[in-house]
């Protein structure tokens, strides 16, 4: 499903002496199937961006367009919208509410109103999709799991409604780095599998280049930069100056072309530059 | 709906009043209300305006904002006005059906309407100019001299500092946890009450849970950085004094004196 986000603005408390634009005039269009990543320094409205795509805040001027559905218009059914965007927050495990890890998964797609039998297959479905063990784990507090697990259990449950759009915010914010990269793994997974379009905010430059078709940077609420990773992090002085940075692997290529200029420095993950070092190696033998 | 309650907020302006010692302005306070209470004719009440008036455009508080604090209390205030102007004996002016207005009744219901309006806009004024800190520091001082007599000054201060400091935490979280349910489908706005209620639950529980842990996260850094409650505390900012605190204690207590004085004449 496309998003087609035109002249969006949005203002908190308008009218009093905390007024501060959160947006400003962004213009954003995504196709169908895309994996995007959204990045930006903290208050950069990323946050504010992505609960505008879910109807949970609407626009102080300008048109959002999911599917074909214009959000912004007059007298549309936020719960149509809602079966269609899921969207994951910060932290998402802080959601959790139920006396058991099924009960919580189920609560979205209750909401949707669908039959017992179609409510069990989902919960299933979407426990398998984040790994979580069906059998052993359906019938336990999700309080007295881990913090990986819950964090799993909150992701399973916006899964379970089945959404064309899924955004995550920040979904392996305060993961171990085992934990980090599975969910990242099932993401990507999801992603290949179901191509569904997907909005990734992360402040991870390495997950970002990992796995997303382009990047939009937010900055001050507008957009500062948008591309394929490789044209974006070409911009490293750029993204410096805004609180950002590069992957590390393409800061030390970076470094690298400095010494020997027939280095290619557009690289964006590890595997990419062993690849380029051991050709640089072999042209140079050769030589 | 919840950043509508203007009630307890500080607006900051920067203004004389925003500086002026926090002591000051809770007696200064106290003093008002104590004189809203010696009133007993509308004449007095012009000193009452032109007090809090002046106040207000000291203060660069827009008197709109003051007035929206006004209306969670409106109920409150109707119906005080309503039980007076039917249930005042006297001079029957007409009536309807059952109820009867009396001149009596009519006098009092505005009388009293007025006041508690009054009541409200001039203590709203208190913690619109005051930072939440500073209040709960001249509590402190207030309450000092009943140290003696087992008030634990500080103790109550800490308590009501740290209950404030986290009204807007918990109203983000409340906000955060609404919207990420809202988001799985969620419904807080239509059914009947019954269902209401129950549709609280995915809120309430995991805001509980949050609460729980945060108080046990601020007991420990609190013990971690050896509090132990206020006795041989000393304080980075002492309160201070000074010249515009004297004068505007002087004009608090010049009200309560004309309000005397006016009680007293008619």
């Amino acid at each position: 499903m496309s998003i087609k986000i035109e002249n969006v603005t949005y203002i908190y408390n308008p009218k009093s002496p905390f007024e501060t634009k959160a947006l400003d005039g962004i213009n954003i269009e995504i196709a169908d199937g895309e994996f995007i990543g959204l990045i930006g320094h903290t208050g950069s409205g990323k946050s504010t961006l992505i609960q505008h795509l879910n109807g949970l805040i609407k626009p102080t001027s300008g048109k959002i367009t999911v599917g074909d559905l214009v959000i912004t218009g007059e007298k549309v059914k936020l719960a149509d919208l809602r079966k269609k965007v899921g969207l994951v927050f910060q932290y998402p495990e802080h959601q959790l509410f139920e006396e058991t890890v099924y009960k919580d998964i189920a609560f979205g797609p209750k909401n949707l109103n669908l039959s017992e039998s179609e409510i069990d297959e989902r919960v299933r479905e979407s426990m398998e999709l984040v790994k979580l063990d069906f059998e052993s784990l359906k019938e336990r507090s999700p309080f007295e799991l881990s913090g990986g697990q819950r964090r799993r259990v909150a992701i399973a449950g916006v899964l379970a409604m089945k959404p064309d759009i899924l955004i995550l915010d920040e979904p392996t914010a305060g993961l171990d780095p085992r934990g980090r990269d599975e969910i990242l793994e099932q993401i990507k997974y999801l992603h290949d599998k179901y191509q569904n379009t997907v909005i990734l905010v992360s402040h991870s430059m390495e997950d970002i280049a990992k796995l997303v078709d382009r990047i939009i940077v937010m900055h001050g609420g507008k957009i500062e930069l948008q591309g394929f990773p490789r044209e974006v992090f070409k911009q490293s002085k750029r993204l410096e100056s805004i609180g950002l940075g590069i992957p590390q692997i393409t800061h030390l290529m970076e470094k690298l072309k400095k010494v020997d200029g027939s280095i290619q420095e557009e690289v964006l993950t590890v595997e990419e530059a062993k690849v380029e070092i051991l050709r640089w190696i072999r042209s140079n033998k050769d030589a | 709906m919840l950043k509508d309650i203007t009630i307890g907020q500080h607006y900051p302006t920067g203004s004389a009043i925003h500086k002026m010692d926090p002591r000051v302005k809770i007696i200064i306070t106290f003093i008002y209300i104590v004189s809203l209470f010696v009133v007993n004719n509308f004449i007095g009440y012009i000193y009452v305006i032109a007090f809090l008036l002046s106040a207000i455009l000291i203060s660069k508080v827009p008197v709109t904002y003051i007035l929206k604090g006004l209306k969670p209390l409106m109920i409150l205030i109707g119906i005080t006005f309503m039980i007076n102007i039917f249930m005042t004996a006297g001079e029957v002016v007409f009536r309807i059906g059952p109820f009867t207005i009396t001149e009596e009744g009519l006098y009092q219901a505005f009388f009293m309407a007025l006041r508690l309006v009054f009541l409200v806009m001039g203590t709203s004024l208190l913690t619109l100019t005051t930072s939440p800190i500073a209040l709960t520091d001249g509590i402190e001082h207030i309450l000092n001299p009943f140290k003696r007599i087992g008030v634990p000054a500080h103790e109550l201060a800490m308590m009501m500092t740290i209950a404030l400091r986290f009204i807007p935490t918990l109203l983000e979280e409340t906000d955060k946890i609404m919207k990420a349910q809202i988001a799985r489908g969620a419904d807080f706005e239509s059914g009947n009450l019954i269902s209401r209620a129950k549709g609280l639950v995915p809120l309430l529980v995991p805001l509980f849970i949050s609460s729980f842990r945060r108080a046990d996260e601020l007991a420990m850094a609190m013990e971690a950085r050896c509090y132990r409650g206020g006795e041989n505390r000393t304080r980075m900012k002492e309160l201070k004094t000074q010249g515009k605190d004297y004068f505007a204690l002087s004009v608090g207590t010049l009200l309560i004196v004309l309000l005397i004085v006016n009680r007293i004449w008619f």
